[in-house]
C-alpha cells in the first residue's frame, strides 16, 4: 500500500503531529508526505530526513498558503489517482481537510485511528472514549485521521525522502484567508507536553488563572491547558480545551485543578500517565481516575504547592 | 436566505454510555437521548441570524429512526419553521448523510447549511466537510463567529494555536464550535405553537441515494479502565510523590 500522509507544519518546521501520522501509515506500507504551503521548501527538506519516507511532494503556491480545503483537497484528490491512503493527524487541518478529501473519492473517512489492526481494520473511539470501536473498510481507497497520542513518533532524522515538486491545482476561487489570531506561545505546547497543569471553572477568572496556575506549570516546565468551563468563560483561549472536542493529550503527568472530571473532560485525558487531582470535593469524579488525589482548597494549596518545589 | 440545520439525536451529553456486553455496540435501550449539543448550537445560529433579518426560514433536518421527530420538534419549538425527517431504521454513516443531505440541498436551495462540527455519539467529525466536497461548497468549520455580508459569510474558526477568520461566497456549509453562541430553551407556549409547523416524512428511497455502510463495526469493547488511586494528606505528601517520580528535584 502506498500511503500520502499529510505534513503539519508552521511554516517552518514539520509539527510532532505528523510524526505520529507518518508511524500509522508505516503500519500500512510506503510512506509519502506532502508538504502544502507557501514557501515551504525548509519544511519538505525537513520532512525528507523523517525516518522511513520515501517520496515527499510539495505543492507549493500562493492559493495553499493557509491550508484552505477548498483549495487543497483537489490537489489531494488527484495526488490520490496513484496513492491507496491518505492519512492525516487530527489536527485542526486533518479534521477540516480529509473528510472534503474522502467525499470527493466517494470514501467513508475512518477518524481518529488508535490502532492499525491490518490494512483495512482499525479501532477507534466512540461516545468520548467511553467504547473502541474495531472497523472494518470495505473502501479501496483510505482516507484515515490519527490520534497522535496512541502512535509513537516517528524518528525527525535519519530518512533521505526524494523531494518532488507537484503542480497547484490554483485557487478555487471559493474562500479567501482573512485573518489568524494565533497565541504566542511561551509554554510547551499541549498535545506534546511530557507535563500538563489545567486549570478548571474554580479558577473564578483569568488573572487568577493565571496567578495560581501559570506559576506551578513554570515550575514543573508544563503546558498549561483547561476545561470547557474555564474556557467558555473566558480565563484562557480556546485552545486550551482539553476534551472530546478540544485537544486530546496523554502526558506523562496531567496536574488537573479545580476541575470536576466530566466525561468529555476525561476523554480529553484519561489516557496520561499519571494523573494527579486537586479538588475541594473529595467525591469529585476526577478523583475516580486519579492516581494522587489531594483534597481541599486549591487557593491554599496550589500556591503552597509551587513554593515547595 | 433559507438556512439549512442537520440536527441528529443522539445520546444525551450527560448520560455515560455503557458498551454491551456482547461487543456490539453501545446500550441504548432506556437512554435519554437528546439533540446532539452542537446542533443545538446551530439552529440557534440561524434563528438569531432569521432574528437579523438575515435569514427567511430555518428548515430543520433530521435522518435517522422515527423518534427523531421528537428531536426536530425541539428544533421548531427552539424557533426553525418547518422540519424534514428521513427516517430509516439503518445506522447512516457521514457519507450517507452527507450525500443524502446534498439532494435536500439540491431541492431547497438554502444560503447557508449550518452543521454540528461532530457529532457526541460517532465523534466522526466529517458530515459537513463532506457535504462541503459533495455541493462543490466552501466549508467554514469549527466555527465560533458567523457574519453574513451581502453574498458571503465571515467566519471564525477554531483552530490549533487560536482563532483563524475566512471569507466564504454564499451558499456555503458551517460547523459549529461550542462557543458559537449559548442555545435558548424553548418555552412552553413555542413548545405547543412546535406541534403544529409542518414536518415532512421521507424515506432514503425518496432521494434516491445509496446508503449502505462502507464500515463494518467488527466489535466494539469498553477502553482500558483507571482505577482511583490514592490520596495524599497534604502538600508535602505531595511533593514528595513528584520527586519519586522525577517530576520535582
Ligand atoms: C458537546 C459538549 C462537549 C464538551 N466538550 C468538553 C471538552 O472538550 N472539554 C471539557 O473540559 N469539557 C467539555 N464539555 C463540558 C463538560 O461537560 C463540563 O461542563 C466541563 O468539563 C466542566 O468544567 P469544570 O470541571 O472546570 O467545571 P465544574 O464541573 O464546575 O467543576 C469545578 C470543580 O472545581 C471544584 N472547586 C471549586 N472551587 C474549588 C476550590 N476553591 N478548590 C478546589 N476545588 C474547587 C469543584 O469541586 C468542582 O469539582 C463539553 C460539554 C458538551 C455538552
Ligand atoms: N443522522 C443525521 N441527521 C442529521 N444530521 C446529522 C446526522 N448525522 C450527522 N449530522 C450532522 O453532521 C454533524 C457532524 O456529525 P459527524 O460527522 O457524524 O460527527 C452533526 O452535528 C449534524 O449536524
Amino acid at each position: 500500500m502506498k500511503t500520502l500522509v499529510w505534513v503539519e507544519h508552521d511554516g517552518g518546521a514539520v509539527k510532532d503531529a505528523t510524526l505520529s501520522a507518518v508511524t500509522a501509515a508505516a503500519k500500512l506500507g510506503e510512506v509519502h508526505l506532502l508538504v502544502v504551503g507557501e514557501g515551504v521548501s525548509a519544511v519538505a527538506d525537513a520532512a525528507a530526513k523523517i525516518a522511513g519516507v520515501g517520496k515527499v511532494h510539495v505543492a507549493d503556491d500562493a492559493a495553499f498558503g493557509h491550508a484552505l480545503a477548498e483549495n487543497v483537497a483537489p490537489l489531494i484528490v488527484e495526488l490520490m489517482g496513484h496513492h491507496d491512503a491518505f492519512v492525516a493527524p487530527a489536527t485542526s487541518n486533518g479534521k477540516n481537510i480529509a473528510p472534503r478529501v474522502a467525499a470527493l473519492l466517494d470514501v467513508m473517512q475512518i477518524s481518529d485511528i488508535l490502532s492499525v489492526e491490518s490494512e483495512d481494520t482499525f479501532t477507534r473511539p466512540i461516545y468520548a472514549g467511553n467504547a473502541i470501536a474495531t472497523v472494518k473498510s470495505k473502501d479501496v481507497k483510505k482516507v484515515i485521521t490519527v490520534r497522535g497520542t496512541a502512535f509513537e513518533k516517528a524518528e525527525r532524522e535519519g530518512g533521505s525522502g526524494v523531494v518532488e515538486a507537484v503542480a497547484s491545482t490554483g485557487d478555487k476561487g471559493l474562500s479567501s484567508f482573512v485573518g489568524a489570531e494565533i497565541a504566542k506561545l511561551e509554554r510547551p505546547e499541549l498535545t506534546s507536553a511530557k507535563i500538563i497543569v489545567s486549570g478548571g471553572r474554580a479558577l473564578k477568572d483569568g488573572p487568577t488563572f493565571e496567578e495560581v496556575i501559570f506559576p506551578l506549570a513554570d515550575k514543573l516546565g508544563a503546558a498549561v491547558g483547561a476545561s470547557r468551563a474555564a474556557v467558555d468563560a473566558g480565563y484562557v483561549p480556546n485552545d486550551y480545551q482539553v476534551g472530546q472536542t478540544g485537544k486530546i493529550v496523554a502526558p506523562e503527568v496531567y496536574v488537573a485543578v479545580g476541575i470536576s472530571g466530566a466525561i468529555q473532560h476525561l476523554a480529553g485525558m484519561k489516557d496520561s500517565k499519571t494523573i494527579i487531582a486537586i479538588n475541594k470535593d473529595e467525591d469529585a469524579p476526577i478523583f475516580q481516575v486519579a492516581d494522587i488525589g489531594l483534597v481541599g482548597d486549591l487557593f491554599k494549596l496550589v500556591p503552597e504547592l509551587t513554593g515547595k518545589l | 436566505m433559507k438556512i439549512l440545520v442537520p440536527v441528529k439525536r443522539v445520546i444525551d451529553y450527560n448520560v455515560k454510555p455503557r458498551v454491551k456486553a456482547d461487543g456490539t455496540g453501545v446500550d441504548l435501550a432506556n437512554v435519554k437521548m437528546s439533540m446532539n449539543p452542537f446542533d443545538e448550537i446551530a439552529i440557534e445560529e440561524a434563528i438569531r441570524l432569521k432574528e437579523k433579518g438575515v435569514a427567511t426560514e430555518v428548515i430543520a433536518v433530521s435522518i435517522g429512526v422515527a423518534k427523531a421527530q421528537e428531536t426536530l420538534r425541539t428544533s421548531l419549538a427552539m424557533g426553525a419553521d418547518r422540519a424534514i425527517l428521513i427516517q430509516t431504521d439503518e445506522e447512516v454513516e457521514p457519507l450517507g448523510v452527507a450525500k443524502l443531505l446534498a439532494k435536500v440541498q439540491e431541492e431547497e436551495g438554502a444560503g447557508l447549511i449550518i452543521l454540528g462540527k461532530q457529532a457526541i455519539d460517532d465523534d466522526s467529525n466529517q458530515t459537513g466537510q463532506m457535504l462541503a466536497a459533495l455541493l462543490n461548497l466552501p466549508q467554514g468549520t469549527f466555527a465560533s463567529k458567523v457574519e453574513v455580508e451581502g453574498d458571503s459569510v465571515s467566519v471564525t474558526r477554531e483552530v490549533d494555536g487560536g482563532l483563524e477568520t475566512v471569507k466564504l461566497s454564499t451558499p456555503a456549509i458551517i460547523t459549529t464550535d461550542l462557543r458559537l453562541n449559548e442555545p435558548r430553551y424553548a418555552s412552553l407556549p413555542n413548545i405547543m405553537k412546535a406541534k403544529s409547523k409542518p414536518l415532512a416524512q421521507k424515506t432514503p428511497a425518496d432521494y434516491g441515494v445509496d446508503i449502505s455502510a462502507r464500515l463494518e463495526t467488527l466489535k466494539v469493547v469498553e477502553p482500558p479502565k483507571r482505577t482511583a488511586g490514592v490520596k495524599v494528606a497534604d502538600v508535602d505528601e505531595l511533593v514528595a510523590k513528584l520527586k519519586a517520580m522525577g517530576v520535582a528535584a
